[in-house]
Protein backbone atom coordinates (compact mmCIF):
# COMPACT_ATOMS: atom_id res chain seq x y z
CA UNK A 1 0.00 0.00 0.00
CA UNK A 2 1.61 2.86 -1.00
CA UNK A 3 0.56 6.91 0.02
CA UNK A 4 3.10 9.06 -2.32
CA UNK A 5 6.34 7.74 -1.36
CA UNK A 6 5.70 5.81 1.93
CA UNK A 7 4.95 2.32 1.60
CA UNK A 8 3.44 -0.41 4.15
CA UNK A 9 3.25 -3.99 3.24
CA UNK A 10 -0.50 -5.41 3.33
CA UNK A 11 -2.75 -8.15 2.68
CA UNK A 12 -6.42 -7.90 1.93
CA UNK A 13 -9.15 -10.50 3.53
CA UNK A 14 -12.52 -10.66 2.32
CA UNK A 15 -14.63 -9.74 5.10
CA UNK A 16 -18.00 -11.05 3.98
CA UNK A 17 -19.60 -14.75 4.94
CA UNK A 18 -21.68 -16.05 2.16
CA UNK A 19 -24.55 -17.75 4.78
CA UNK A 20 -27.21 -18.17 1.87
CA UNK A 21 -28.98 -21.41 1.43
CA UNK A 22 -27.45 -22.99 -1.75
CA UNK A 23 -29.78 -25.26 -3.91
CA UNK A 24 -28.30 -27.56 -6.97
CA UNK A 25 -30.98 -27.87 -9.91
CA UNK A 26 -31.39 -31.83 -9.91
CA UNK A 27 -32.58 -33.98 -13.13
CA UNK A 28 -36.40 -35.38 -11.20
CA UNK A 29 -35.54 -38.82 -12.85
CA UNK A 30 -32.29 -39.52 -11.17
CA UNK A 31 -31.44 -36.75 -8.77
CA UNK A 32 -27.97 -36.29 -10.63
CA UNK A 33 -26.82 -32.26 -10.79
CA UNK A 34 -27.46 -30.72 -14.35
CA UNK A 35 -25.36 -29.43 -16.18
CA UNK A 36 -25.33 -26.22 -18.36
CA UNK A 37 -24.37 -26.42 -21.73
CA UNK A 38 -24.09 -23.36 -24.46
CA UNK A 39 -25.96 -24.92 -27.87
CA UNK A 40 -26.56 -23.25 -31.08
CA UNK A 41 -30.60 -21.97 -31.07
CA UNK A 42 -31.17 -23.49 -34.74
CA UNK A 43 -29.41 -26.89 -34.64
CA UNK A 44 -29.49 -27.44 -31.13
CA UNK A 45 -25.91 -28.38 -31.44
CA UNK A 46 -23.39 -27.85 -28.12
CA UNK A 47 -21.07 -25.44 -28.68
CA UNK A 48 -17.46 -26.30 -27.35
CA UNK A 49 -16.30 -23.64 -24.75
CA UNK A 50 -13.31 -22.85 -27.15
CA UNK A 51 -15.31 -22.23 -30.04
CA UNK A 52 -17.66 -20.05 -28.41
CA UNK A 53 -17.15 -16.14 -29.62
CA UNK A 54 -18.08 -13.32 -27.42
CA UNK A 55 -19.65 -10.16 -28.76
CA UNK A 56 -20.80 -6.83 -28.04
CA UNK A 57 -24.57 -6.09 -29.71
CA UNK A 58 -24.00 -2.97 -31.03
CA UNK A 59 -27.54 -2.45 -32.29
CA UNK A 60 -30.39 -5.03 -31.70
CA UNK A 61 -29.36 -8.22 -34.12
CA UNK A 62 -26.07 -6.62 -34.78
CA UNK A 63 -22.95 -8.05 -32.81
CA UNK A 64 -19.38 -6.92 -33.28
CA UNK A 65 -17.30 -9.66 -32.13
CA UNK A 66 -14.54 -9.46 -30.16
CA UNK A 67 -11.43 -12.22 -29.99
CA UNK A 68 -9.87 -13.30 -27.04
CA UNK A 69 -6.68 -11.52 -27.85
CA UNK A 70 -8.65 -8.00 -28.17
CA UNK A 71 -10.22 -8.59 -24.47
CA UNK A 72 -7.17 -10.16 -22.75
CA UNK A 73 -5.29 -6.66 -24.00
CA UNK A 74 -7.67 -4.59 -22.53
CA UNK A 75 -7.23 -6.00 -18.88
CA UNK A 76 -5.07 -4.43 -16.90
CA UNK A 77 -1.88 -5.76 -15.81
CA UNK A 78 -0.78 -7.09 -13.01
CA UNK A 79 -0.51 -4.42 -10.28
CA UNK A 80 0.44 -5.32 -6.67
CA UNK A 81 0.03 -1.91 -5.20
CA UNK A 82 -2.72 -0.35 -3.29
CA UNK A 83 -2.13 2.97 -4.18
CA UNK A 84 -4.29 5.63 -1.92
CA UNK A 85 -4.65 8.61 -4.08
CA UNK A 86 -6.46 11.01 -1.20
CA UNK A 87 -7.63 11.59 2.28
CA UNK A 88 -11.50 13.36 2.66
CA UNK A 89 -13.59 13.88 5.01
CA UNK A 90 -16.06 10.85 5.31
CA UNK A 91 -19.48 12.49 4.91
CA UNK A 92 -18.46 12.87 1.23
CA UNK A 93 -19.05 8.64 0.82
CA UNK A 94 -22.41 7.93 0.96
CA UNK A 95 -23.47 4.46 1.39
CA UNK A 96 -25.29 3.94 -1.81
CA UNK A 97 -21.36 4.04 -3.15
CA UNK A 98 -20.28 0.84 -0.91
CA UNK A 99 -19.89 -2.72 -2.37
CA UNK A 100 -17.55 -5.05 -0.35
CA UNK A 101 -15.38 -5.17 2.85
CA UNK A 102 -12.22 -6.24 2.68
CA UNK A 103 -9.73 -6.72 6.05
CA UNK A 104 -6.78 -5.28 5.40
CA UNK A 105 -3.87 -6.92 7.43
CA UNK A 106 -0.12 -6.34 8.06
CA UNK A 107 2.42 -8.29 5.92
CA UNK A 108 5.79 -7.59 7.53
CA UNK A 109 6.23 -4.04 9.31
CA UNK A 110 3.56 -4.55 12.05
CA UNK A 111 5.03 -1.23 13.20
CA UNK A 112 4.73 0.82 10.11
CA UNK A 113 0.49 -1.04 9.29
CA UNK A 114 -0.28 0.14 13.48
CA UNK A 115 1.27 3.59 12.81
CA UNK A 116 -1.14 4.09 9.63
CA UNK A 117 -4.20 2.53 11.38
CA UNK A 118 -3.69 5.28 14.32
CA UNK A 119 -2.95 8.16 11.75
CA UNK A 120 -5.85 7.22 9.95
CA UNK A 121 -7.59 7.05 12.82
CA UNK A 122 -7.01 10.10 14.54
CA UNK A 123 -6.97 12.31 10.73
CA UNK A 124 -10.71 11.07 10.89
CA UNK A 125 -10.45 11.11 7.24
CA UNK A 126 -11.09 8.29 4.50
CA UNK A 127 -8.78 7.19 1.83
CA UNK A 128 -9.42 6.83 -1.40
CA UNK A 129 -7.49 4.34 -2.83
CA UNK A 130 -7.42 2.20 -6.16
CA UNK A 131 -5.80 -1.48 -7.12
CA UNK A 132 -6.13 -4.43 -9.38
CA UNK A 133 -7.49 -7.52 -8.24
CA UNK A 134 -8.69 -10.15 -10.25
CA UNK A 135 -8.18 -8.53 -13.75
CA UNK A 136 -10.08 -5.66 -12.55
CA UNK A 137 -9.02 -1.90 -11.15
CA UNK A 138 -11.06 -1.36 -8.09
CA UNK A 139 -11.55 2.06 -5.98
CA UNK A 140 -12.14 1.49 -2.27
CA UNK A 141 -12.80 3.88 0.63
CA UNK A 142 -9.37 2.85 3.05
CA UNK A 143 -10.79 3.43 7.08
CA UNK A 144 -9.68 2.59 10.52
CA UNK A 145 -11.54 0.44 12.25
CA UNK A 146 -10.22 0.15 15.92
CA UNK A 147 -6.29 -0.75 15.36
CA UNK A 148 -7.21 -2.43 12.17
CA UNK A 149 -8.02 -0.96 8.43
CA UNK A 150 -10.76 -1.92 6.33
CA UNK A 151 -10.96 -1.10 2.72
CA UNK A 152 -14.10 -1.53 1.22
CA UNK A 153 -14.44 -1.35 -2.70
CA UNK A 154 -16.87 1.56 -4.04
CA UNK A 155 -19.25 1.77 -7.24
CA UNK A 156 -17.94 3.31 -10.35
CA UNK A 157 -19.64 6.49 -11.62
CA UNK A 158 -22.71 5.94 -13.44
CA UNK A 159 -23.21 2.72 -11.03
CA UNK A 160 -25.29 4.78 -8.08
CA UNK A 161 -28.01 7.18 -8.89
CA UNK A 162 -27.31 10.03 -6.33
CA UNK A 163 -29.59 11.69 -4.43
CA UNK A 164 -28.76 14.79 -6.24
CA UNK A 165 -29.73 13.05 -9.35
CA UNK A 166 -33.26 13.36 -8.28
CA UNK A 167 -33.50 16.77 -7.18
CA UNK A 168 -35.04 18.48 -4.16
CA UNK A 169 -37.81 16.92 -2.88
CA UNK A 170 -41.17 19.13 -3.72
CA UNK A 171 -42.48 20.96 -0.69
CA UNK A 172 -45.10 19.33 1.76
CA UNK A 173 -46.92 21.41 4.15
CA UNK A 174 -46.19 19.42 7.73
CA UNK A 175 -48.20 20.58 10.87
CA UNK A 176 -46.18 21.48 13.60
CA UNK A 177 -47.94 19.34 15.75
CA UNK A 178 -47.46 16.37 13.71
CA UNK A 179 -43.82 17.04 13.30
CA UNK A 180 -43.10 17.47 16.74
CA UNK A 181 -44.94 14.11 17.33
CA UNK A 182 -42.75 12.27 15.36
CA UNK A 183 -40.23 13.73 17.07
CA UNK A 184 -41.22 12.33 19.99
CA UNK A 185 -42.15 8.81 18.98
CA UNK A 186 -38.24 8.69 16.75
CA UNK A 187 -36.37 10.02 20.33
CA UNK A 188 -38.67 6.94 22.07
CA UNK A 189 -37.48 4.79 19.36
CA UNK A 190 -33.97 5.26 19.06
CA UNK A 191 -30.59 3.54 21.13
CA UNK A 192 -27.49 5.22 20.60
CA UNK A 193 -25.82 2.04 20.16
CA UNK A 194 -26.79 -0.10 17.01
CA UNK A 195 -26.53 -4.27 18.61
CA UNK A 196 -27.26 -5.59 15.54
CA UNK A 197 -26.65 -9.10 16.97
CA UNK A 198 -30.37 -9.18 17.96
CA UNK A 199 -31.09 -9.12 14.21
CA UNK A 200 -31.49 -12.82 12.58
CA UNK A 201 -32.31 -14.11 9.13
CA UNK A 202 -35.22 -15.50 10.56
CA UNK A 203 -36.26 -16.69 7.01
CA UNK A 204 -32.93 -18.59 5.99
CA UNK A 205 -33.04 -20.21 9.52
CA UNK A 206 -36.44 -21.54 8.50
CA UNK A 207 -35.48 -22.68 5.15
CA UNK A 208 -32.06 -24.71 6.84
CA UNK A 209 -34.54 -26.03 9.69
CA UNK A 210 -37.01 -26.98 6.56
CA UNK A 211 -34.15 -28.94 4.54
CA UNK A 212 -32.32 -30.58 8.09
CA UNK A 213 -36.04 -32.29 9.39
CA UNK A 214 -36.47 -33.55 6.03
CA UNK A 215 -32.46 -35.26 5.89
CA UNK A 216 -33.80 -36.46 9.22
CA UNK A 217 -36.89 -38.20 7.21
CA UNK A 218 -39.21 -36.10 9.36
CA UNK A 219 -41.96 -34.49 7.86
CA UNK A 220 -41.09 -30.32 7.97
CA UNK A 221 -43.12 -28.13 10.00
CA UNK A 222 -44.12 -25.46 8.04
CA UNK A 223 -45.59 -22.31 10.10
CA UNK A 224 -45.55 -18.69 9.34
CA UNK A 225 -46.48 -15.48 11.05
CA UNK A 226 -49.72 -13.43 11.07
CA UNK A 227 -50.15 -9.84 9.34
CA UNK A 228 -51.03 -7.09 11.22
CA UNK A 229 -53.90 -4.34 10.95
CA UNK A 230 -53.53 -0.71 9.66
CA UNK A 231 -55.54 2.27 10.74
CA UNK A 232 -56.82 6.00 10.53
CA UNK A 233 -55.65 10.08 10.88
CA UNK A 234 -51.66 10.93 11.11
CA UNK A 235 -51.90 12.72 14.22
CA UNK A 236 -54.09 10.66 16.23
CA UNK A 237 -51.78 7.42 14.91
CA UNK A 238 -48.77 9.64 16.34
CA UNK A 239 -49.94 10.05 19.55
CA UNK A 240 -51.28 6.64 19.87
CA UNK A 241 -48.02 5.20 19.27
CA UNK A 242 -46.19 7.25 21.26
CA UNK A 243 -48.10 6.29 24.07
CA UNK A 244 -47.88 2.83 23.40
CA UNK A 245 -44.18 3.20 22.92
CA UNK A 246 -43.85 4.90 26.25
CA UNK A 247 -45.48 2.52 27.66
CA UNK A 248 -43.58 -0.78 26.34
CA UNK A 249 -40.08 1.18 27.09
CA UNK A 250 -41.49 2.29 30.97
CA UNK B 1 -28.05 0.31 -27.27
CA UNK B 2 -31.40 -0.07 -29.25
CA UNK B 3 -33.61 2.71 -28.86
CA UNK B 4 -32.41 5.32 -26.47
CA UNK B 5 -35.50 6.21 -24.71
CA UNK B 6 -34.89 6.15 -20.65
CA UNK B 7 -36.91 3.51 -19.54
CA UNK B 8 -39.73 3.23 -17.32
CA UNK B 9 -38.65 2.79 -13.86
CA UNK B 10 -40.18 -0.61 -12.25
CA UNK B 11 -40.68 -0.51 -8.80
CA UNK B 12 -38.79 -4.00 -7.18
CA UNK B 13 -41.19 -4.36 -4.20
CA UNK B 14 -43.99 -2.53 -3.23
CA UNK B 15 -45.59 -2.37 0.58
CA UNK B 16 -45.88 -0.66 3.68
CA UNK B 17 -43.62 1.61 5.90
CA UNK B 18 -44.99 1.50 9.66
CA UNK B 19 -43.84 3.85 11.85
CA UNK B 20 -45.74 3.33 15.24
CA UNK B 21 -49.49 3.06 14.14
CA UNK B 22 -49.07 5.18 10.75
CA UNK B 23 -48.61 2.96 7.30
CA UNK B 24 -47.31 4.52 4.71
CA UNK B 25 -47.44 2.72 1.02
CA UNK B 26 -44.15 2.29 -0.75
CA UNK B 27 -42.16 1.53 -3.49
CA UNK B 28 -38.42 0.49 -3.55
CA UNK B 29 -36.59 1.69 -6.65
CA UNK B 30 -32.73 0.52 -6.81
CA UNK B 31 -30.35 3.37 -7.01
CA UNK B 32 -27.75 1.24 -8.91
CA UNK B 33 -27.57 0.46 -12.33
CA UNK B 34 -25.59 -1.32 -14.08
CA UNK B 35 -22.31 -0.21 -16.48
CA UNK B 36 -20.93 -2.78 -17.69
CA UNK B 37 -21.01 -4.11 -21.45
CA UNK B 38 -22.49 -7.30 -21.77
CA UNK B 39 -20.98 -9.59 -23.91
CA UNK B 40 -22.49 -11.96 -25.33
CA UNK B 41 -21.94 -15.75 -26.11
CA UNK B 42 -21.97 -15.80 -30.15
CA UNK B 43 -21.53 -19.43 -31.96
CA UNK B 44 -19.04 -19.19 -35.06
CA UNK B 45 -21.97 -17.81 -37.40
CA UNK B 46 -22.50 -14.97 -35.11
CA UNK B 47 -25.55 -16.69 -33.35
CA UNK B 48 -26.35 -16.03 -29.95
CA UNK B 49 -26.05 -18.97 -28.21
CA UNK B 50 -29.06 -20.85 -26.07
CA UNK B 51 -28.30 -21.96 -22.30
CA UNK B 52 -29.76 -25.40 -21.65
CA UNK B 53 -29.65 -28.07 -18.82
CA UNK B 54 -28.17 -31.20 -19.56
CA UNK B 55 -28.18 -34.54 -17.61
CA UNK B 56 -24.80 -35.62 -16.92
CA UNK B 57 -26.23 -39.02 -17.15
CA UNK B 58 -28.45 -39.67 -19.69
CA UNK B 59 -26.36 -36.52 -21.72
CA UNK B 60 -29.59 -34.98 -23.05
CA UNK B 61 -31.43 -31.97 -22.84
CA UNK B 62 -33.88 -31.64 -20.09
CA UNK B 63 -36.74 -29.36 -20.20
CA UNK B 64 -37.36 -27.31 -16.79
CA UNK B 65 -40.26 -29.05 -15.59
CA UNK B 66 -37.92 -32.03 -14.99
CA UNK B 67 -35.58 -29.93 -13.10
CA UNK B 68 -36.26 -29.93 -9.17
CA UNK B 69 -34.00 -28.47 -6.53
CA UNK B 70 -31.70 -29.79 -3.95
CA UNK B 71 -30.09 -29.34 -0.67
CA UNK B 72 -26.77 -31.18 -0.64
CA UNK B 73 -26.46 -32.67 2.80
CA UNK B 74 -23.64 -35.05 2.48
CA UNK B 75 -21.08 -35.32 -0.81
CA UNK B 76 -23.65 -36.22 -3.57
CA UNK B 77 -26.63 -36.93 -1.33
CA UNK B 78 -29.64 -34.24 -1.89
CA UNK B 79 -32.42 -33.60 0.26
CA UNK B 80 -35.16 -32.33 -2.27
CA UNK B 81 -37.63 -29.23 -1.30
CA UNK B 82 -40.18 -28.27 -3.48
CA UNK B 83 -41.45 -24.33 -4.33
CA UNK B 84 -44.58 -25.24 -2.12
CA UNK B 85 -42.50 -25.99 0.78
CA UNK B 86 -40.16 -23.17 0.34
CA UNK B 87 -43.03 -21.16 0.26
CA UNK B 88 -44.41 -22.11 3.03
CA UNK B 89 -41.78 -20.65 5.12
CA UNK B 90 -41.41 -17.31 3.99
CA UNK B 91 -42.81 -15.29 5.93
CA UNK B 92 -45.93 -13.34 5.68
CA UNK B 93 -45.36 -10.18 7.20
CA UNK B 94 -43.03 -9.65 4.01
CA UNK B 95 -45.24 -6.36 3.02
CA UNK B 96 -44.06 -4.70 5.90
CA UNK B 97 -41.09 -2.13 6.92
CA UNK B 98 -41.92 -1.85 10.53
CA UNK B 99 -39.78 0.58 11.96
CA UNK B 100 -39.41 -0.03 15.86
CA UNK B 101 -35.61 0.79 16.11
CA UNK B 102 -33.73 4.12 15.32
CA UNK B 103 -29.73 4.78 15.68
CA UNK B 104 -28.01 7.50 14.95
CA UNK B 105 -27.46 7.19 11.26
CA UNK B 106 -23.47 7.41 12.09
CA UNK B 107 -23.58 4.12 13.97
CA UNK B 108 -24.44 2.48 10.86
CA UNK B 109 -21.45 -0.26 10.40
CA UNK B 110 -19.71 0.59 6.71
CA UNK B 111 -18.94 -3.36 6.24
CA UNK B 112 -22.53 -4.09 6.43
CA UNK B 113 -23.91 -2.09 3.65
CA UNK B 114 -25.07 -3.93 0.44
CA UNK B 115 -27.50 -2.64 -1.71
CA UNK B 116 -28.96 0.80 -2.00
CA UNK B 117 -32.80 1.65 -2.99
CA UNK B 118 -35.22 4.67 -3.21
CA UNK B 119 -38.66 4.65 -0.99
CA UNK B 120 -41.64 6.37 -3.16
CA UNK B 121 -44.73 6.99 -1.49
CA UNK B 122 -47.47 5.63 -3.64
CA UNK B 123 -51.48 5.73 -3.04
CA UNK B 124 -52.17 8.90 -0.24
CA UNK B 125 -49.51 9.08 1.91
CA UNK B 126 -47.53 11.80 0.88
CA UNK B 127 -47.70 14.05 4.31
CA UNK B 128 -46.92 11.43 6.69
CA UNK B 129 -43.65 10.33 4.39
CA UNK B 130 -42.82 14.22 4.26
CA UNK B 131 -43.19 13.84 8.39
CA UNK B 132 -40.97 11.01 8.46
CA UNK B 133 -38.17 12.40 6.30
CA UNK B 134 -38.24 15.57 7.81
CA UNK B 135 -38.33 13.83 11.36
CA UNK B 136 -35.37 11.40 10.29
CA UNK B 137 -33.22 14.47 8.96
CA UNK B 138 -33.90 16.71 11.61
CA UNK B 139 -32.79 13.94 13.99
CA UNK B 140 -29.65 12.48 12.09
CA UNK B 141 -31.31 8.89 12.45
CA UNK B 142 -31.88 6.26 10.36
CA UNK B 143 -34.53 3.73 11.30
CA UNK B 144 -34.01 -0.49 11.33
CA UNK B 145 -36.12 -3.15 10.22
CA UNK B 146 -36.23 -6.69 8.57
CA UNK B 147 -38.46 -7.07 5.40
CA UNK B 148 -38.94 -10.17 2.62
CA UNK B 149 -38.25 -9.39 -0.73
CA UNK B 150 -38.21 -11.77 -3.67
CA UNK B 151 -38.40 -14.66 -0.93
CA UNK B 152 -35.51 -13.59 1.02
CA UNK B 153 -35.14 -11.81 4.37
CA UNK B 154 -33.15 -7.91 4.13
CA UNK B 155 -32.24 -6.44 7.32
CA UNK B 156 -32.84 -2.93 6.18
CA UNK B 157 -31.47 0.77 7.41
CA UNK B 158 -34.06 3.69 6.27
CA UNK B 159 -31.86 6.79 6.25
CA UNK B 160 -33.63 10.45 4.68
CA UNK B 161 -31.78 12.86 2.65
CA UNK B 162 -32.92 15.98 2.09
CA UNK B 163 -36.68 14.62 2.22
CA UNK B 164 -36.36 11.58 0.12
CA UNK B 165 -36.02 8.36 2.25
CA UNK B 166 -33.75 5.47 1.09
CA UNK B 167 -33.10 2.09 2.27
CA UNK B 168 -30.33 0.11 2.77
CA UNK B 169 -30.19 -3.18 3.11
CA UNK B 170 -27.42 -4.64 5.60
CA UNK B 171 -25.42 -7.43 5.98
CA UNK B 172 -26.21 -9.62 8.49
CA UNK B 173 -23.86 -9.71 11.42
CA UNK B 174 -23.02 -13.26 10.75
CA UNK B 175 -22.40 -12.13 7.20
CA UNK B 176 -19.24 -10.00 8.41
CA UNK B 177 -15.97 -11.42 9.41
CA UNK B 178 -14.51 -9.98 12.17
CA UNK B 179 -10.76 -9.54 11.91
CA UNK B 180 -10.66 -12.37 14.36
CA UNK B 181 -12.01 -14.77 11.66
CA UNK B 182 -10.10 -13.44 9.06
CA UNK B 183 -7.00 -15.14 10.96
CA UNK B 184 -5.93 -11.03 12.14
CA UNK B 185 -6.14 -12.45 16.17
CA UNK B 186 -3.10 -10.47 16.80
CA UNK B 187 -3.17 -6.58 17.38
CA UNK B 188 -0.29 -4.50 16.11
CA UNK B 189 1.78 -3.71 19.00
CA UNK B 190 2.20 -0.02 20.04
CA UNK B 191 3.96 1.79 17.52
CA UNK B 192 6.53 3.88 17.95
CA UNK B 193 6.01 8.07 17.79
CA UNK B 194 8.18 8.39 15.16
CA UNK B 195 6.40 5.66 13.12
CA UNK B 196 2.87 7.28 13.64
CA UNK B 197 4.35 10.54 12.77
CA UNK B 198 5.48 9.49 10.21
CA UNK B 199 2.14 8.19 9.09
CA UNK B 200 0.71 11.13 10.28
CA UNK B 201 2.58 13.70 7.44
CA UNK B 202 1.72 11.04 4.96
CA UNK B 203 -1.93 11.26 5.39
CA UNK B 204 -1.71 15.12 5.93
CA UNK B 205 -0.30 15.68 2.42
CA UNK B 206 -2.89 13.55 0.76
CA UNK B 207 -5.72 15.25 2.86
CA UNK B 208 -8.25 17.21 0.10
CA UNK B 209 -11.20 18.78 0.17
CA UNK B 210 -12.42 17.06 -3.28
CA UNK B 211 -13.02 13.41 -4.15
CA UNK B 212 -10.15 12.47 -6.81
CA UNK B 213 -12.82 11.47 -9.79
CA UNK B 214 -10.48 9.30 -12.21
CA UNK B 215 -9.92 6.34 -10.34
CA UNK B 216 -14.30 5.81 -9.93
CA UNK B 217 -14.11 5.52 -13.98
CA UNK B 218 -14.88 1.95 -15.33
CA UNK B 219 -12.11 1.92 -17.59
CA UNK B 220 -12.64 -1.55 -18.78
CA UNK B 221 -16.17 -0.86 -19.68
CA UNK B 222 -15.70 2.11 -21.61
CA UNK B 223 -12.35 0.16 -23.65
CA UNK B 224 -14.76 -2.71 -24.46
CA UNK B 225 -17.31 -0.16 -25.98
CA UNK B 226 -14.74 1.98 -27.91
CA UNK B 227 -13.24 -0.97 -28.98
CA UNK B 228 -16.47 -2.44 -30.27
CA UNK B 229 -17.77 1.08 -31.77
CA UNK B 230 -14.09 1.30 -33.52
CA UNK B 231 -14.32 -1.89 -35.06
CA UNK B 232 -18.06 -1.44 -36.14
CA UNK B 233 -16.68 1.86 -38.03
CA UNK B 234 -13.91 -0.43 -39.46
CA UNK B 235 -16.93 -2.86 -40.63
CA UNK B 236 -14.77 -5.40 -38.72
CA UNK B 237 -16.16 -8.75 -37.51
CA UNK B 238 -19.81 -6.91 -37.30
CA UNK B 239 -22.15 -9.97 -37.08
CA UNK B 240 -26.13 -9.78 -37.87
CA UNK B 241 -28.67 -12.63 -36.72
CA UNK B 242 -32.23 -12.55 -37.34
CA UNK B 243 -33.61 -11.44 -33.64
CA UNK B 244 -36.48 -14.16 -33.34
CA UNK B 245 -37.72 -12.37 -30.19
CA UNK B 246 -36.42 -9.49 -28.09
CA UNK B 247 -34.52 -10.30 -25.36
CA UNK B 248 -36.23 -8.79 -22.04
CA UNK B 249 -33.90 -10.09 -19.36
CA UNK B 250 -30.84 -7.56 -20.76
CA UNK B 251 -30.84 -4.43 -17.99
CA UNK B 252 -30.95 -1.11 -19.51
CA UNK B 253 -28.50 1.05 -19.74
CA UNK B 254 -30.30 4.17 -19.63
CA UNK B 255 -30.99 5.12 -16.09
CA UNK B 256 -35.14 4.89 -15.42
CA UNK B 257 -36.32 8.56 -14.63
CA UNK B 258 -36.92 8.58 -11.11
CA UNK B 259 -36.61 11.89 -10.78
CA UNK B 260 -39.70 12.23 -12.65
CA UNK B 261 -41.71 9.79 -11.02
CA UNK B 262 -40.61 10.87 -7.44
CA UNK B 263 -41.58 14.11 -8.63
CA UNK B 264 -44.80 12.96 -9.46
CA UNK B 265 -45.56 11.27 -6.25
CA UNK B 266 -44.15 13.37 -3.70
CA UNK B 267 -45.89 16.51 -5.62
CA UNK B 268 -49.75 15.39 -5.58
CA UNK B 269 -52.21 12.74 -4.00
CA UNK B 270 -53.49 11.86 -7.31
CA UNK B 271 -52.28 8.80 -8.52
CA UNK B 272 -50.63 9.28 -12.19
CA UNK B 273 -52.33 7.77 -15.07
CA UNK B 274 -49.35 6.24 -16.65
CA UNK B 275 -47.52 5.55 -13.55
CA UNK B 276 -46.24 1.72 -14.08
CA UNK B 277 -48.19 -0.97 -12.67
CA UNK B 278 -47.76 -2.28 -9.53
CA UNK B 279 -46.23 -5.85 -10.03
CA UNK B 280 -48.90 -8.72 -8.77
CA UNK B 281 -48.36 -9.85 -5.50
CA UNK B 282 -47.02 -13.25 -5.87
CA UNK B 283 -48.54 -15.80 -3.82
CA UNK B 284 -47.14 -16.15 -0.67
Amino acid sequence: MTLGSVEVPVRLYTAVEDRAVHFRLLHERDHVPVKQRMVHPETGEEVPREEVRRGVEVESGRFVVLSEEELAALEPAPDRTIEVLAFVEPERIAPPWYDRPYWVGPDGADEDYAALALAIGRSGRVGIARWTMRKRRYVGALRSEGPWLMLTTLHHLGEVIPRDALGPAPKVSIDPLEAQLADQLVSVLAVNELDLDAYRDEHRERVLALVEAKARGKAPKLERPAPKPAVASLADSLRESLEAARRHVA
Amino acid sequence: MPDGAPAAPRAIWSGTLTFGLVSIPVELFTARRSTRVPLRMLAADGTPLRRVYVCPSEEREIESEEIVRGYEVERDHYVLVSDEELEAVMPEQSRDIHLRRFVPRDRLPIAAFRRSYYLVPGGQSQRAYAVLAATMDRGGYAGIATFVMRGKEYLVAILAEDGILRAETLRFPDEVRSPDDVGLAEPPKKPSAAAVRRMEKAVARLSSDEIPLAPFEDELSEAISSLAEEKLARGEDVVEYEAAEPEEEEEALEPPDLAQLLKQRLASGEPDGDRPRRRKKRAA
